[in-house]
């Protein structure tokens, strides 16, 4: 039994201590904007936050998220308004496929979080765990650098859930 | 079909996406998210040997496992008559292996059970028994005489040889060679990569057991082409067979092929009588479906002394995997890889192909690829690159005085292609120009002279590309003998909204916008108002799908042909509501005017409204149309890309300074788009050049069957990219397009590693196979004694 908050939403749920945090998201909650590309922790697709922080959830089990905080891509839009981030990539087609996508916003919000002013080299880096096969990442980075100057020009748009 | 020019408000509009939204929170429907009641999962035993006889296999245990419902092996097929499937190149695959494993990977039995942990589980409960064989693992080894025979099955088959196909004419080429006064040879290899897009394959196949009804829900390219092959292997009814391609994440042309997990999840529905999903895993994307390239290429070319280039040779050998699964619809059988004359009026050439059988996974072609043009392309940028060292001659000068003149074209190149449409010289300048071309060329001569051991080398490459993209005419391209035509129909409903059905599919190019816009480009019904609808047999007019970057050449145009018809009915609903004749009718934008009669127009919406509920007496109601489009030529877009590396002489690792591409795809549609799909192909195209590698041992065994293998570019190691454009329009196609998705795949490669080579040309160093990593350079300066 493991009980854990999902996008600020108190979950609870009977699992086998092998089950994938992923399919915990996906399958039992039927949270499928988190998706998986290549179950080694390399493309990062199954990103989600664990207290804030950019984890791979392909490759860590529902068990350990016991007690935590889990924000996934449903818990990115507020009040029926999309995050900066959100609103970033779809100004600057920073998506193709959209199935990156989720993972790419999640590390980005993290990014911002830490750093409201990344500069290319820095968002390139924090995004270097995330794998995108369509875009060529250039308009990725525009994506962030869109959402850092709404979040700082209306803080408030950025403010977590 | 005349090109229409004249303005429009939708044309050359980079409007933002309509299928954004959904994407971006989360509300996509992959496959994977396909969840149906009862749905059993299906998981795949695949064989460790590249090559092994196949004994027994014990399945009792695994059958006896918890939540197991059906273990599948291909003795259980052979019943069924589906042990076996063809190829879209008309050979035969297995679907289950019965009497040898002929690839690691191979699909060797299939477990159905309640949750994809149990089927997983139950996996390594199967006991097979394998008696190994000697692997073939070059196209040089399986021709070898005594090589190990792989298609036993076939029978009267007595070697490996998948094909050998010519084109071009031979003793011209040999006349030219003759008359040359310079022969500049190359001899390279594009080695095997992979697709790879994010989201592997697989499906939900749901057979239901009262109707006959067959859904599946598939990560497929070309619903249609795939509802036919359906219905031909499994001799189901085509009526009752619907296929579904939702959301797809990413193709790149790793989808277009029929893969065993389809077929068996199709039959294990059909048997057990419940839903079952497949869903495929990393390893098993990249070590048994549909690779690319992995083409051995030699030739020559002919020049005078002053640079003019008077004929090519070209030797190719392809490595074909165990069956030939290319999907290639063309009636060539290596593709069109003989456009390697590529921009250049070369007046000779002969192209020798041969295809052979190895040990290793079926299904070239993929990759962004319109049917190898990639190594075409790559082949004959690479041996000009070599010319105009050997020459002493500027590259971008030889290239610029052999390029074909703007009016030579429709142009027919010496291999039998017909050019619709180019201007290369103008690409070429506004590419050397944007990099500041002669700077470079001054600073590398610095560079040269200053003696700095320790100094990074700087080099320059070029890449003049000729694409050859959207198949295709019926008279070339066929799929089972499907012509290639693709489709569209369009229904205005009475408030002037409207739903566009297309016979192709999108996997990320952004179908529900782009053709949307070509909707409100002919109609004045704003594109937010077009629904485009895709990826669903059921529901859409038949389409040979989307890859090879045939969508906006074939349905884009099948789409304007569409929306005209609709206009002309529009036509005459208008006349009857302004009580005029139809001829005194003019169209602007989104309405019908009377000539002269300032005023008096009645707008496209409220003429929908009047298609049903107040059209002229004796005319059918509504207000729509349906066109199969059979594209007289293919679209020959182009391009030309400069890149400068700096190459490290101590490490051998280079880096992209600047990448200036110059892309001409005729009209663009949705510039943003377009950009989005050149960058998207340059960072593919710096993948193969720099890291991207399926390698096999001497026993077959594949290397690169993971992400931690199998190299990708992430945001770390890509640069950004310079684009710019010139616009050359189609003159066959209704708006002026060509095709865009593949291009800097094609064009990029070559223009990476002429950059390399460029900057180790001072040490003698002419080639260095791709993936060119750092070792390989470092290796390459050191055996020339100059890399500390």
């Amino acid at each position: 039994m493991i009980n854990v908050s999902v996008n600020g939403r108190r979950r609870s749920g009977e699992v086998e201590p092998r089950l994938l945090l992923v399919h915990f998201l996906r399958d039992t909650l039927g949270l499928t904007g988190t998706h998986i590309g290549c179950d080694t922790t390399n493309c990062g697709a199954c990103t989600v936050l664990l207290d804030g922080t950019p984890i791979k959830s392909c490759t860590f089990f529902a068990v350990q998220a016991e007690g935590r905080e889990v924000t996934t891509v449903e818990g990115l839009a507020s009040g029926g308004k999309l995050h900066p981030i959100q609103e970033g990539f779809k100004e600057e087609h920073g998506l193709q496929c959209g199935f990156c996508t989720p993972g790419m916003m999640l590390v980005s919000k993290a990014l911002l979080e830490e750093n409201p002013n990344p500069s290319e080299e820095e968002i390139r880096w924090a995004i270097s765990g995330n794998i995108c096969r369509c875009t060529g990442y250039q308009n990725i980075v525009k994506a962030v650098r869109w959402a850092a100057g709404r979040m700082q020009e209306q803080p408030a748009a950025g403010a977590p859930v | 079909m005349a090109v229409e020019q004249k303005e429009s408000s939708w044309l050359g509009r980079s409007i933002k996406r309509k299928e954004d939204d959904r994407f971006l929170q989360g509300r996509g429907n992959y496959v994977d998210d396909v969840k149906l009641p009862d749905m059993l999962h299906m998981a795949i035993l695949r064989s460790p040997f590249a090559h092994a006889r196949i004994r027994s296999i014990e399945t009792s245990e695994a059958k006896a496992a918890p939540g197991v419902v059906a273990v599948v092996t291909g003795a259980d097929l052979v019943a069924h008559k589906l042990a076996w499937m063809p190829t879209l190149s008309g050979d035969t695959q297995a679907v289950l292996a019965t009497d040898k494993v002929r690839m690691q990977g191979q699909e060797v039995a299939c477990v159905i059970a309640e949750t994809p942990y149990q089927a997983h589980d139950a996996l390594g409960l199967i006991e097979v028994d394998y008696d190994p064989l000697p692997a073939v693992t070059s196209p040089q080894q399986a021709l070898e005489e005594g090589a190990p025979l792989i298609r036993d099955d076939k029978e009267g088959k007595t070697d490996n040889r998948v094909y050998h196909w010519e084109a071009g004419d031979q003793a011209a080429t040999d006349r030219a060679f003759a008359e040359a006064d310079r022969v500049v040879s190359l001899s390279t290899f594009y080695p095997r990569c992979h697709p790879a897009p994010l989201e592997c394959c697989g499906c939900v196949a749901d057979v239901n057991p009262a109707s006959g009804k067959v859904t599946i829900y598939m990560t497929s390219q070309a619903p249609h082409v795939h509802r036919t092959v359906f219905a031909l292997v499994t001799g189901l009814s085509e009526q009752n067979i619907q296929i579904i391609s939702p959301d797809i994440g990413g193709g790149f042309g790793n989808k277009v092929p029929v893969y065993p997990g389809y077929v068996v999840a199709t039959a294990a529905s059909l048997l057990i009588g419940r839903p079952v999903k497949w869903i495929e895993d990393r390893t098993g994307n990249l070590i048994s479906t549909g690779f690319a390239r992995d083409f051995h290429m030699d030739g020559e070319l002919a020049l005078r002394e002053d640079g003019k280039m008077l004929g090519l040779r070209v030797r190719m050998l392809s490595d074909q995997g165990y069956a030939y699964a290319d999907a290639q619809p063309s009636k060539f059988k290596a593709g069109l890889f003989h456009i390697v004359t590529g921009s250049y009026d070369i007046p000779a050439a002969h192209v020798v192909t041969d295809g052979a059988y190895t040990n290793k996974a079926p299904g070239g072609v993929a990759y962004r690829c319109s049917f190898r043009v990639t190594e075409a392309s790559y082949f004959v940028e690479r041996l000009v690159q070599k010319a105009a060292t050997e020459l002493g001659m500027d590259p971008a000068e030889l290239r610029r005085g052999n390029f074909i003149q703007p009016e030579q074209f429709p142009y027919a190149s010496a291999t039998g292609f017909v050019y619709d449409s180019g201007d290369y010289e103008r690409a070429l300048d506004l590419a050397l120009e944007k990099i500041g071309y002669r700077e470079l060329r001054e600073e590398q001569e610095r560079l040269r002279q200053s003696g700095d051991e320790n100094g990074k080398l700087l080099g320059i490459g070029l890449a003049s590309f000729t694409e050859v993209v959207g198949a295709g005419p019926s008279r070339q391209f066929d799929i089972l003998g499907i012509k290639m035509f693709d489709s569209a129909e369009l229904r205005v409903h009475p408030t002037g909204k409207a739903i566009l059905k297309i016979g192709v599919q999108t996997q990320g190019q952004g179908h529900e916008t782009t053709f949307a816009q070509i909707v409100a480009n002919e109609l004045g019904i704003p594109a937010q108002d077009v629904v485009v609808q895709h990826g669903d047999t059921d529901n859409t007019p038949y389409g040979l799908g989307t890859y090879a970057s045939r969508s906006t050449p074939t349905a884009g145009a099948a789409t304007a042909v569409a929306s005209r018809k609709v206009r002309e009915k529009a036509k005459l609903i208008a006349a009857h509501l302004l009580e005029a004749d139809p001829q005194d009718l003019e169209w602007e934008a989104d309405h019908f005017a009377v000539r002269g009669t300032p005023g008096k127009s009645v707008s496209i919406q409220d003429i929908a409204f009047a298609a049903y509920t107040n059209h002229p007496e004796g005319m059918e109601a509504g207000l729509e149309a349906v066109n199969y489009y059979d594209p007289p030529n293919m679209t020959y877009p182009f391009g030309t890309y400069v890149v400068a590396v700096e190459v490290d002489r101590r490490t051998g690792k280079w880096k992209v300074r600047r990448l200036v591409a110059v892309d001409d795809c005729g009209v663009r549609i949705n510039p943003m788009i377009v950009e989005g799909q050149i960058m998207g192909g340059l960072t593919e195209g710096l993948a193969m050049a720099q890291m991207e590698l399926i390698a096999f041992d001497e026993d077959g065994n594949c290397i690169g069957s993971n992400f931690m293998d199998y190299l990708i570019p992430t945001a770390w190691e890509t640069p950004s990219f310079e684009l710019y454009d010139t616009v050359t329009p189609s003159p066959h196609h209704p708006i002026g397009c060509k095709g865009v998705g593949e291009s800097a795949t094609v064009g990029s490669p070559a223009a990476f590693v002429n950059a390399v080579m460029d900057a180790l040309s001072p040490y003698g160093i002419t080639n260095i196979d791709m993936p060119v990593t750092s070792d390989k350079v470092w290796e390459a300066l050191r055996s020339r004694g100059s890399s500390k």
